[in-house]
């Protein structure tokens, strides 16, 4: 008796050190991300939700201001231009460089020598940062352009970025040029998912080449879409250093997209708690546009 | 039959040609590089006519190009090793432990991907310019807190792919869960630590705003350089472009021998 009981207990004493032991080892793997994560992200986000009520300096805040900096917001030509070429320029990008992504990557899943180097040189563009890129296309814009316009004695394409309009396409080109082969890699992975004897059985019943598209690859490749829109949208919201290199927000701020205005606007003007309250407003924008996409592409999957 | 071939070789010629169109900007870039300054202004599309390496000689000096490639290295390379360790520990006990508590946990590193930058960035600077933090290993403390999100996330899926058996045979053996993890389970991980490290490479490297609030230019990495650089040269293309291909030479170079991994890397980073 007094042996059965003195198993049982040292069974529980292990069991009890074990589970410790276990949570204990949990939080050792868990809390150095969890930390840098909560100080990095969640602690300056609470931070500054928080000042953007008040008159903060970035260091110190000393009245409460309630509502007024998103009332004032809501009036500023600036921050309202910036959020509408932004959205302009998001619709715009999305179409172009899904097209040409879903374009790139029907050309090199054809089975052709040629393939694998097309893929490569597509992607490229990729591996180079945004501000680079934008350089490089400025050039190109300026010089280039100027110069075959020039050449030809076509006018449209002199004077590149020194209007809102061809800054616009200036910012369109170069994106799509460099999202296009990057959506094109997602397309393909899913590309090379669908069955060959499908595609050959839609074939021998005489479906065209568009009809295959359409009713056969289509609807299998439907998970592409949902995570390249996803992808180019956020892109195209947060575009900063394409924007810097490439117009600088010029003319006269009217190429000036909403990361920038926000980035001006506390570092430049040096308006901490007004720059803060434009990026809480970007921030809801961001997430809304964000779920609003995962929720409805999750729904249409669905369905299908 | 005929016409499947003829079909097969104008789709060639069309990969082709749009692969050159891809290109171009690339080719306009490095042949001004080696122009003079007359040289570009009466010629942009051609070939030099006199090839000159003065551009490059006077870009690597004025982009203190040496330094801030070591810059660039040392950053990038510190901080992705540091999120590979960190983020795999995280992705292995968040999947294991199936507690709410852990899903919680997972569910809020996946929530702060819906942040965009911006909506941290300037309470960010102002928190930690005044723990005196604004430097090199500020940066990189940065970057796993930004980094880790979407590495936890791929490494957590990964775990699908490991069945708890291997975890009771090596705890059976005696292992605990220290040496479980780094004997058995992160070797494991190989596959998907190349794209967690590849994505995070690709993004550190090229990363200009945050390095640009954070580090002083004695610091500088090259995108910052390159701006600074740039901001001196402008209208003065000859110099620019000789910078900007130097900048993207060690990108080019590295692509070149790990295309294939770069690909397959981005292609599962973006398709998890």
């Amino acid at each position: 008796m007094n042996e059965v009981w003195f198993m049982e207990n040292i069974f529980e004493r292990v069991e009890v050190l074990v589970l410790k032991n276990r949570s204990l080892s949990f939080w050792l793997f868990v809390t150095p991300t969890l930390l840098a994560l909560g100080l990095v992200v969640f602690v300056p986000f609470i931070y500054g939700f928080i000042f953007s009520f008040t008159d903060w300096n970035g260091l110190r805040a000393t009245q409460f201001l309630g509502m007024e900096h998103y009332i004032n917001l809501f009036q500023d030509r600036e921050f309202l231009n910036s959020i509408w070429f932004t959205i302009k320029f998001a619709v715009v990008s999305i179409i172009l460089v899904n097209v040409i992504g879903l374009g790139l990557a029907l050309l090199v899943t054809q089975k052709m020598k040629s393939s694998n180097i097309l893929r490569t040189v597509f992607f490229m563009p990729n591996l180079i940062g945004g501000l680079i890129l934008g350089f490089i296309w400025q050039f190109i814009f300026i010089s280039a352009f100027d110069s075959v316009g020039s050449l030809l004695g076509i006018e449209w394409l002199q004077g590149w970025l020194s209007t809102t309009g061809t800054g616009f396409w200036g910012l369109v080109i170069l994106n799509t040029w460099q999202y296009g082969g990057y959506i094109m890699i997602i397309y393909i992975a899913y590309l090379e998912g669908v069955p060959g004897e499908l595609i050959e059985a839609a074939e021998i019943d005489g479906a065209n080449p568009f009809q295959r598209f359409w009713n056969v690859t289509f609807p299998l490749i439907a998970p592409a879409f949902t995570i390249s829109l996803f992808l180019t949208l956020s892109n195209a919201f947060k575009l900063y250093d394409q924007n810097l290199a490439l117009t600088g927000g010029g003319p006269y701020n009217s190429t000036q997209m909403v990361a920038m205005d926000i980035y001006n606007t506390a570092f430049s003007d040096y308006n901490m708690a007004y720059a803060q309250a434009k990026a809480v407003i970007f921030f809801i924008l961001v997430a809304a546009v964000a779920l609003t996409q995962v929720y409805y592409n999750k729904k249409r999957e669905v369905d299908l | 039959m005929k016409e499947k071939k003829r079909n097969k070789m104008l789709l060639q010629i069309v990969g082709i040609l749009l692969a050159l169109l891809w290109l171009s900007p690339f080719y306009l870039m490095v042949v001004n590089a080696f122009k003079t300054k007359n040289g570009i202004f009466t010629d942009v599309l051609g070939l030099p006519t006199e090839w000159t390496f003065d551009n490059f000689r006077q870009a690597f000096i004025d982009l203190d190009f040496a330094s801030s490639l070591f810059n660039s290295v040392l950053i990038s390379v510190v901080s992705v090793g540091i999120i590979i360790i960190f983020s795999s520990m995280a992705g292995y006990a968040l999947a294991r432990n199936t507690s709410k508590l852990s899903a919680g946990i997972f569910m809020i590193f996946v929530a702060a991907m819906l942040i965009p930058f911006q909506a941290v960035m300037i309470p960010l600077v102002s928190l930690f310019g005044q723990a005196d933090m604004l430097n090199r290993s500020g940066l990189i403390f940065m970057y796993l807190g930004f980094g880790s999100s979407l590495s936890i996330f791929l490494y957590h899926g990964a775990m699908t792919g490991i069945p708890k058996t291997m975890d009771e045979a090596a705890t059976i053996d005696g292992a605990n869960r220290w040496q479980l993890f780094w004997k058995i389970i992160f070797p494991m991980f190989k596959p998907i630590s190349v794209t967690v490290m590849i994505l995070n490479l690709i993004w550190i490297w090229n990363d200009f705003l945050l390095p640009s609030l954070v580090l002083s230019s004695d610091q500088a990495t090259i995108p910052l350089k390159m701006f600074f650089f740039f901001g001196q040269y402008t209208k003065q293309w000859h110099l620019a472009l000789a910078g900007l291909t130097i900048a993207i030479i060690p990108v080019i170079i590295i692509y070149f021998f790990a295309q294939k991994h770069i690909i397959k890397g981005v292609s599962e980073g973006a398709v998890k």
